[in-house]
């Protein structure tokens, strides 16, 4: 604990790059599956390709992929943006289905109904389907969240900074608080990422307590 | 007025969901597509706002082709009602009933005016405007449904079987009161059910179709009653059919008896001393008939949970099949006539009401002989 004190600020600091690291991909990665599991949802053929096909890439261990985004990208190899570029593609692979299943799930009679009305693809897409595939997604959205915050700390490898450094750190020097610590701020930072999508989910989505309230 | 001219809907497997299909839907009626499951009559009534597109033939709304408009500003101008009402459920009522105003761009403030102007003509409670489908029953669901094809007041309703999965005294509430709002607004509706009876109901006119999108015959449902066209038409109307046809002829001034009645509440010697036959007639303070009890099996003052209620009441002058029935499910077999409000005027028994209807002449026989049953499709072949 006296080391924790000592280090205090040091440790929130890398709590801080570590939930950039962490929370920018899923952010990004939720912003590119969106498209691609529409496509997935549209287009039944497709379905089993891009899912089966972004699914493979959570496949790539991330250590292999840190390393290997600096040759395809024009990035340094001490660059973080390489690290956020690959938890965006891990956040990808996670989300597509995500996404897919959440647009799936809409009845088809409100889909039906939205397109009697007069809605045009784009609009009924953002205000009927998306809204709607809200609670699925979301659901989706906790578990990339929490696999991001654990991939993240392999980046200490790389040289990108984050509560990973904790981990390395306690193990060169053979001591043991840092890497609790870092074990604690991993699982708090977690904790914090599923209460925010949490919020964020029940504040967009108030019919769903209304439906349940009345059952 | 809506016109299908030679519409068909071929699927490239080969299917013919509706094949060759012409007819008219005249503005301000109900047009009632009845068929067997599979007969095509979803099919047709989705080609009328290109849900589903046509493989052949045209559709027309007054003198515009249906293909040549934009898809949305088509639909935009149908009001549509479906089975479960497919309302948003993420949406608050008054936003449900709201979308197609505000698709048209209405000021959010005039559109959520008329949203709650409609809730209450399909008479819902203002106090629901702000709950979630999920929030209420299937029937008041179907209700905002109703009300949400009404918002933009569209010339023409398109209603594919909107009451069908509700229970059947919700269903018939509904029915009435769309005939009741139908009757005020007089929009040019094509509804589809599977319900024989309800399309008798509801239909200006019924149009029967057979397996692949067939017209097998267009009428009005006392014409489809007494003169279906060939064995199909007839299994499909079912065995009740002159019953039913009943209900389209006025029960005349029937000589009424005089029906002694009592009050809740009245001593058995009262009752006894009313009675005709072994049973009286029990009424409220307004003279509205609440049932009927034998005063011999009573020992003490009347109670509400002692009546008989199986029989039926009829209203003066409203349908012979109502006084008929009035008559048969009394067990009096005194069928009980009341006026508008409900107020008892007397009894009809079933003899003369049987005698009335053996007295009249068949109105639709004559109307078949002389205009060779102008209201039927092109002949079929017969068999």
């Amino acid at each position: 604990m006296t080391w924790f004190r000592e280090h205090f600020a040091d440790v929130l600091s890398l709590a801080g790059q570590h939930a950039y690291l962490a929370g920018v991909p899923l952010v990004l990665g939720l912003l590119i599956a969106l498209p691609l599991g529409w496509v997935a949802c549209r287009y039944r053929a497709l379905y089993p390709f891009l899912i089966i096909g972004t699914g493979l890439l959570y496949t790539i261990p991330s250590l292999a992929l840190f390393i290997m985004l600096p040759l395809l990208l024009p990035t340094k190899i001490l660059d973080p943006r390489n690290v956020v570029v690959a938890m965006t593609i891990y956040s990808v692979a996670l989300l597509v289905r995500t996404v897919a299943d959440g647009l799936g799930s809409v009845p088809d009679a409100v889909n039906q109904s939205a397109t009697a009305m007069g809605y045009k693809r784009v609009r009924r897409f953002t205000s009927v389907e998306l809204p709607l595939a809200v609670p699925v997604i979301s659901a989706g959205l906790r578990v990339a969240a929490v696999s991001n915050v654990s991939i993240v700390s392999v980046a200490t490898l790389i040289g990108v900074s984050q509560l990973g450094s904790l981990f390395t750190d306690g193990f060169s020097r053979a001591f043991l608080d840092p890497i609790i610590v870092g074990v604690v701020a991993c699982v708090l930072l977690a904790l914090l990422f599923d209460l925010a999508i949490l919020g964020v989910t029940r504040l967009a989505t108030p019919w769903q307590r209304a439906g349940k309230a009345s059952a | 007025m809506i016109r299908f001219d030679a519409v068909s809907k071929h699927y490239p497997d080969g299917t013919r969901a509706v094949d060759d299909l012409s007819f008219e839907a005249p503005t301000g009626q109900i047009t009632v597509l009845v068929g067997p499951s599979g007969c095509g009559k979803t099919t047709s009534l989705r080609m009328i706002n290109r849900m589903i597109k046509p493989t052949g033939g045209r559709i027309w709304i007054d003198d515009q082709d249906t293909a040549q408009m934009d898809e949305a500003q088509l639909r935009r101008g149908i009001g549509y009602v479906i089975q479960h009402a497919g309302l948003f459920p993420h949406r608050t009522i008054v936003a449900n009933i709201a979308t197609v105003p505000m698709l048209l761009g209405w000021d959010k403030h005039k559109a959520e005016a008329r949203a709650l102007e409609l809730l209450e003509r399909v008479g819902l409670p203002p106090s629901f405007a702000k709950r979630y489908p999920a929030q209420l029953s299937g029937g008041q669901q179907q209700r905002v449904g109703v009300a949400r094809a009404l918002a933009a007041d569209p010339p023409v309703m398109l209603m594919d079987e909107p009451f069908s999965a509700v229970d059947p005294v919700v269903r018939e509430q509904l029915q009435d009161e769309f005939l009741r709002l139908q009757g005020d607004l007089g929009k040019t509706i094509v509804f589809v059910t599977h319900d024989i009876e309800e399309a008798i109901k509801l239909g200006d006119q019924v149009a029967v179709l057979r397996g692949g999108g067939n017209l097998a015959q267009l009428s009005d449902p006392a014409h489809l009653l007494a003169h279906p066209v060939d064995d199909f038409v007839a299994d499909f109307v079912g065995r009740d059919r002159g019953y039913r046809a009943l209900s389209f002829q006025e029960s005349p001034q029937f000589p009424l008896a005089p029906e002694p009645s009592v009050p809740l509440g009245a001593a058995p010697a009262q009752a006894a001393a009313a009675a005709r036959d072994g049973w009286v007639l029990v009424t409220d303070e307004a003279r509205r008939p609440l049932g009927w009890i034998e005063p011999a099996r009573i020992m003490a003052p009347i109670r509400p949970e002692m009546l008989q209620r199986g029989g039926t009441v009829a209203t003066a002058g409203g349908p012979l099949r109502n006084a008929l029935d009035a008559a048969l499910s009394s067990p009096s077999r005194r069928g009980v006539i009341v006026d508008d409000q409900g107020a008892l005027l007397g009894t009809v028994r079933a003899y003369e009401v049987l005698a009335e209807i053996e007295g009249r002449a068949r109105p639709e026989l004559d109307q078949a002989d002389v205009e060779g049953s102008g209201l039927q499709p092109a002949a079929e072949p017969p068999g």
